[in-house]
């Protein structure tokens, strides 16, 4: 039998039979809309919030206090001794391959000028911070490359703190008071927004021995370096490794580069994606139980033509494939239907809920629609079997 | 060339055998045209199936050109089906849903044979029953006349040198019959082995050789 008859046998009965053989392809195309936009929702996502992470560079390694044992984690905070400081990053500025190394400490104070208080987070840096941030300076300067130590009492304000405190007015040349002590406004930073629950706007930067001294701490809680793209990571690592051993005596730190970290970010999404799509499998393992129970159906009603096969010349082996071709026909156009539909409603969710990010890559619709046919496929091989093993003569006398 | 040797074929009937056929020693030479008679339950279309290769008798031996098909596995049985043997039935068993033309068609879809060999031999086909203007239409638009001759088309579309019908005239008038048996007479001048079971001894009485039977024996061969 040539692929092309056989396509032309099964669509046969798959016309003969319109509205159920319609009804058996909904079953699986409910279920491949599921899958589709349950995964398109997950994959949104995670290319959203991958990319919130990777608007800072992928080129950053973070430089935190403490030795753990798995990523990510910071024990740091809590040990007075394992401290990194601002001349580690002064040092590590200077090794090759690196475009700076900004220290970074930041806690909550109370901001006030003129009468009006507020309270805001306060973030310490240095001259690099706005790259490490990817944001941009409005009017005036960022602080300025200086010698870290003797740093001066400057600020530069978020775009929300200087609408709060000095609607209206210029900023610039302005005093300040943070948790005491006065401080000169030098610039202000365009609007940024959120950043996973932070208002980037609602923020003060100061000098980071400033804040070292107005959070009382003894030490910073993170470098950001950056390294010249197209350096060699792990060589960065170990010159970083090498010099922080060297000027602290043991390895107190734990570096922990943007690379690795959205890794293992991009793998925890995955999974979640993977966990949603497998829920809305459930609905297409329904459908393959439509089709099991129209097939077996066929295949009773059908009786006496798969006699007349067999007697025409038949080999068991066909009746079984022509058998296996119908369910497989079904779940495959059901399984477009449902791609059609999934990938439809996530586009128009989409476009009635911009916030919320969808997308479908190929993979997913490849595997959706192979899953389908596999559902039709698992689906036939029971009544397609019986099928085959009618005896033809048996078969025949049914009518 | 048919030969059966001591066929017998039995069925298990509620813990019972039951004997359909009864030690059947019968030869047809290619060509000849046999008819069966006999009443009802008397094995005639049990002697039918096992020709054809849909069945396979209890015990005994048929070789078929030869060679022992007895001893074929069902794949190797269902190639000898779609090479040798056509069925034309009482009931027609036309595919619904499919047009005369994809009926005659379907042996040679079954077969493989290609594409084109296979519009002509379906072309020519409707010319010779004078279905042409019939090829689009489904069963259900067709006379039962009509519907036997599809039947007949479709049985001899892989040009088969034996021709099984079981009651082929049973299911239409006189007239109608009488044209169906005329269209498979002609079929034994292209050396057609053909083999007709009926009840209507009018129509058995045509056939060269006429086989009678009774509880599944042959109780006498007639020669004309
Ligand atoms: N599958 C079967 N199971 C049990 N008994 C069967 C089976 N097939 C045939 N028989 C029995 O074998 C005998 C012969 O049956 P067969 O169908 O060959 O008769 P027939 O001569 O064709 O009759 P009719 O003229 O009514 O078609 C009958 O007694 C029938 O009951
Ligand atoms: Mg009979």
């Amino acid at each position: 039998m040539l692929f092309p008859d056989l396509i032309r046998l099964t669509t046969s009965s798959f016309l003969a039979y319109r509205m159920r053989s319609f009804l058996t392809g909904l079953g699986i195309a409910i279920g491949i809309t599921a899958v589709i936009l349950l995964t398109s929702i997950g994959e949104g996502l995670h290319q959203f919030v991958l990319a919130e992470f990777s608007q800072f560079g992928t080129n950053l390694i973070s430089i935190q206090p403490g030795k753990t044992q798995t990523q990510g984690g910071n024990v740091g905070i809590f040990g007075s001794v394992k401290t990194i400081s601002i001349e580690d990053a002064q040092a590590l500025r200077r090794l090759p391959n690196v475009e700076y190394a900004d220290p970074s400490v930041s806690g909550n104070a109370e901001v006030r000028f003129n009468g009006k208080t507020r309270r805001t987070m306060v973030i310490g840096g240095g001259h690099d911070l706005p790259r490490v941030m990817a944001s941009l300076v409005q009017t005036g300067s960022f602080l300025p490359d200086e010698d870290p130590t003797q740093a001066r009492a400057l600020v530069v304000l978020g775009s929300k703190v200087r609408q709060e405190l000095f609607a209206g007015q210029n900023p610039l040349g302005s005093y300040l008071r943070i948790g005491g002590q006065r401080y000169r406004v030098i610039g202000v930073m365009e609007a940024k927004g959120q950043m996973l629950g932070f208002d980037l706007d609602d923020t003060v930067y100061i000098p980071a021995a400033r804040a070292l001294e107005l959070f009382n701490r003894p030490g910073l809680m993170e470098i950001h370096l950056s390294y010249k793209s197209g350096a060699d990571l792990q060589s960065v690592l170990r010159s970083i490794t090498t010099l922080l051993i060297d000027r602290h005596g043991r390895e107190d730190f734990t570096l922990v580069p943007q690379e690795k970290a959205l890794e293992v970010l991009g793998s925890v999404l995955d999974v979640i994606t993977f966990a949603v799509g497998a829920l809305g499998g459930i609905s297409l393992l329904v459908g393959g139980v439509g089709i099991l129970t129209i097939m077996t159906m066929a295949v009773t009603e059908r009786t006496a033509e798969i006699g007349l096969l067999r007697a025409l010349g038949a080999r068991e082996s066909q009746v079984l494939t022509l058998f296996l071709g119908e369910a497989m026909l079904l779940s495959a156009l059901g399984g477009l239907a449902g791609l059609a539909l999934g990938v439809g409603i996530a586009q128009g969710l989409h476009l009635f809920i911009p916030a919320l990010p969808v997308h479908t890559p190929w993979l997913f619709a490849v595997l959706a629609e192979l899953s389908a046919i596999s559902i039709g496929l698992a689906a036939g091989v029971m009544p397609a079997r019986r099928a085959a093993r009618l005896d033809p003569v048996e078969a025949l006398r049914t009518e | 060339m048919i030969q059966f040797e001591n066929v017998s074929r039995s069925f298990m009937v509620g813990g019972q055998e039951v004997a359909a056929l009864r030690d059947i020693n019968l030869s047809i030479a290619a060509g000849d045209y046999v008819s069966i008679m006999g009443p009802s339950g008397s094995g005639k279309s049990t002697l039918l199936n096992l020709i054809g290769l849909l069945d396979r008798p209890s015990s005994g031996i048929y070789k078929l050109d030869g060679g022992n098909v007895t001893a074929l596995n069902d794949e190797q049985q269902a190639r000898v089906r779609s090479e040798k043997i056509g069925f034309v039935f009482q009931s027609f068993h036309l595919v619904p849903r499919l047009t005369a033309a994809m009926n005659i068609e379907l042996p040679l879809i079954l077969a493989g044979i290609p594409v084109p060999e296979r519009r002509m031999r379906v072309a020519q086909l409707l010319q010779n029953y004078g279905l042409t203007d019939r090829a689009d239409h489904r069963p259900d638009q067709l006379s039962g006349g009509q519907r036997q001759r599809v039947a007949i088309a479709r049985a001899t579309s892989m040009h088969p040198s034996v021709l099984l019908a079981d009651e082929p005239t049973g299911n239409l008038d006189q007239t109608t019959g009488r044209e169906v048996i005329n269209l498979l007479e002609q079929l034994t001048e292209q050396n057609v082995t053909l083999i007709l079971v009926t009840h209507d001894p009018a129509i058995g009485g045509r056939a060269k050789r006429q086989l009678h039977m009774v509880d599944g024996q042959i109780v006498s061969k007639t020669e004309t």
